[in-house]
């Protein structure tokens, strides 16, 4: 028997649209974010080819020239111990973006994960779950992260160089507290999708529950994930630069935003460069992750069509 | 207050499954015994259980092969409650159901997984029933992945074959609900749930949603679905003109039991229960001239919380007597295949 509700001759094959091109197309009418994903874009690919771009070696030190104002062979200048700012620049990009990006996939993946299996089942996994985010959020981040810092900071981590060992470390720690929001998101989530007829569909069709967690729960629950997770890039950066700077992040001579911020407060005003550049790195970045996190709420926010 | 005729019928003799689908309708598919299921209420600190939302209070009846089971009554009265729990979408509280002569409470998962594929159920609402990121061919397809029947291509020609079925075309597999309209979404919920082929089909308001033009379309896709694959449906409405046009038998719920069960034909001519009376006296007309006698139920439906005691429609009922403010009506045979839940009819 044949429709009549609309001409379906007149729809071809080639309009399907997925959910996810329709967002898209949204995305890019937001001007700030195609900015702001630009400005990411070019700090990722200075991160990668640092190796080729940068003029000196970020660890040289040479002290006869030390807090030399920038010039034509050394753009940004000198810090404190003579080394080429602009190339440690570049070298800390490398190590920030990917504490920044890492923290976040695990941080989202494992809130995603257990946010879901949270609100889908409840009962006491739920009530499990979510003590133990009441008392991570309960408890003083910054000093938390100080001192596991302090304990856990000189451990080297076997095969890989000591720069990364670093890195892993505070990955960790930062991964270990940070993935609250994100279970806390899913869950209010899952608790109203798993009541939705198309859950219900798939019970009533035989479909196990991990199925439906894969298939339907999770697919359903990553608009507000991806915003998540964007916004929290820039609140990562700011984080991993609050604790180098500190003295509890990645330790010097080992090049990133927050420790190259370290030690120059004395020369704010002689050499204010060496302040600003790597505090203006860290502010384009975390804006840029801002905009583009505004940019994929609108586009993801199912009320707005079109 | 108006009041209806109300003669007990000299035994119209009229069988149990009078419809359109006589002929194949025999045995009993689907038996429903003293089916009850309540919802915790939970209050205080300690989340205790502080009463309970009864909102299937002890039901029994049967669906025979090949008919169409008409379930009415008004929001909140259980109905919806009764299809989830059939199908084990719901836990029961108490009571059995049998399919086809097995108790599938007591199914092992692993049964029950497979007792799946004989019954399906189609939603009210075509827009929450169909997962919003999944292409409609997958959302059709699941049934067939779960239960591992066919493989790659097979799958995708039945989704085509039974796209067809439904009245869409094969490529609008790929599309996405947003796409469609309610009354072709709620095709698409028929299709998910025809693919695996079953033999009972739980049809929850499934034209409640869509505009009137539409209804009596996805209503003859129904029936002819049934011809076509033998089908048994549980179909569960709150509008009498819908129940009338599809139903070989016809039951009516009230605050979680139910009133009265009786072929389509005699239900319509002779409703015996004073809730049936007034529902029916409230179906439109489409002639402005025919006068007739409303019945106004006056009140609410008291709360199925703490339903009243004795018959629980007394405090509405018009006819109600000291009897039924203390004893609760047995739901009896009043006229072959005929049952009523009523001290006076």
């Amino acid at each position: 028997m044949a429709v009549a509700e609309i001409n379906l001759d007149t729809l071809k094959d080639s309009d399907v649209e997925s959910p996810w091109v329709i967002v898209g197309r949204r995305f890019v009418r937001h001007k700030l974010a195609l900015v702001g994903l630009t400005i990411v874009a070019i700090f990722i690919l200075l991160a990668i080819f640092a190796g080729l771009l940068a003029p000196y070696d970020p660890l040289k030190q040479n002290l006869g020239p030390a807090w030399a104002n920038p010039s034509a062979e050394h753009l940004l200048g000198l810090d404190a111990l003579g080394r080429d700012v602009f190339s440690r620049l570049l070298y800390a990009a490398r190590i920030s973006l990917t504490v920044t990006i890492v923290v976040n996939l695990i941080t989202e993946v494992v809130g995603t994960v257990l946010g879901a299996v949270s609100g889908y089942f409840g009962g006491w996994v739920d009530s499990l779950i979510q003590r133990i985010v009441d008392i991570i959020l309960a408890l003083p981040t910054l000093p938390l992260l100080l001192f596991f810092s302090a304990i856990l900071r000189e451990i080297e981590v076997p095969g890989l160089p000591k720069e990364w060992s670093s890195a892993f470390i505070i990955i960790v720690i930062l991964s270990s507290l940070g993935w609250t929001g994100a279970t806390r998101l899913v869950r209010a989530q899952v608790l109203s999708l798993r009541e939705q007829d198309f859950a219900q569909a798939s019970r009533a069709l035989g479909v196990g529950n991990w199925d439906i967690i894969r298939r339907h729960m999770i697919p359903n629950s990553l608009a507000p994930i991806i915003v998540n997770a964007t916004l929290g890039l820039g609140g990562v950066i700011v984080l991993e630069a609050a604790l180098s700077f500190l003295g509890f992040g990645i330790q010097p001579p080992i090049p990133t935003w927050g420790n190259m911020l370290q030690g120059v407060q004395e020369r704010l005003f002689l050499n204010p460069w060496l302040a600003f550049y790597p505090g203006l790195c860290i502010f384009l970045v975390t804006l840029s992750f801002n905009y583009i996190g505004d940019a994929l709420r609108d586009a993801l926010d199912p009320r707005l069509k079109h | 207050m108006a009041q209806q005729t109300k003669t007990i019928p000299q035994s119209t003799g009229t069988a149990p499954h009078s419809g359109s689908n006589s002929e194949t309708a025999s045995k009993s598919l689907l038996q429903v015994r003293d089916l009850r299921t309540f919802f915790p209420i939970r209050a205080g600190v300690l989340q205790r259980v502080v009463a309970h939302v009864k909102a299937v209070n002890g039901v029994s009846f049967e669906v025979f092969e090949g008919e169409t089971l008409g379930l009415v009554g008004e929001s909140g009265c259980g109905k919806t409650t009764i299809g989830r729990t059939i199908l084990r979408l719901q836990q029961a509280t108490d009571g059995k159901v049998f399919f086809d002569g097995e108790d599938i409470f007591a199914a092992s998962p692993t049964r029950m997984k497979q007792l799946r594929k004989d019954m399906q159920i189609v939603f009210q609402d075509p827009y929450s029933s169909l997962d919003p990121r999944m292409p409609v061919g997958e959302s059709i397809a699941e049934g067939l992945l779960v239960h591992g029947t066919h493989s790659g291509k097979a799958r995708n020609d039945l989704v085509q074959e039974t796209l067809q079925k439904v009245g869409l075309n094969p490529y609008h597999a790929r599309r996405y609900p947003h796409e469609f309209s309610g009354g072709q979404r709620q095709r698409i919920g028929i299709a998910r749930a025809l693919i695996l082929r079953p033999r009972f089909i739980v049809a929850d308001e499934p034209v409640s949603a869509l505009d009137v033009s539409i209804q009596s379309q996805v209503l003859n896709l129904l029936r002819d679905l049934q011809h076509e694959f033998g089908l048994t449906y549980l179909f569960i409405a709150h509008n009498l003109s819908v129940v009338e046009h599809i139903s070989d038998r016809v039951g009516v719920m009230y605050l979680g039991k139910m009133v009265e069960l009786a072929p389509r034909r005699e239900f319509f001519s002779n409703p015996l229960h004073p809730y049936s009376q007034a529902l029916m006296s409230a179906i439109p007309i489409p002639d402005p001239r025919i006068k007739r006698d409303r019945i106004i139920l006056t009140g609410d439906v008291p709360s199925p919380i703490n339903p009243p005691p004795g018959c629980h429609f007394h405090p509405r009922c018009p006819i109600a007597t000291d009897i039924c403010r203390e004893v609760d009506p047995e739901f009896r045979e009043v006229s072959p295949g005929h049952l009523v839940a009523c001290h006076l009819a």
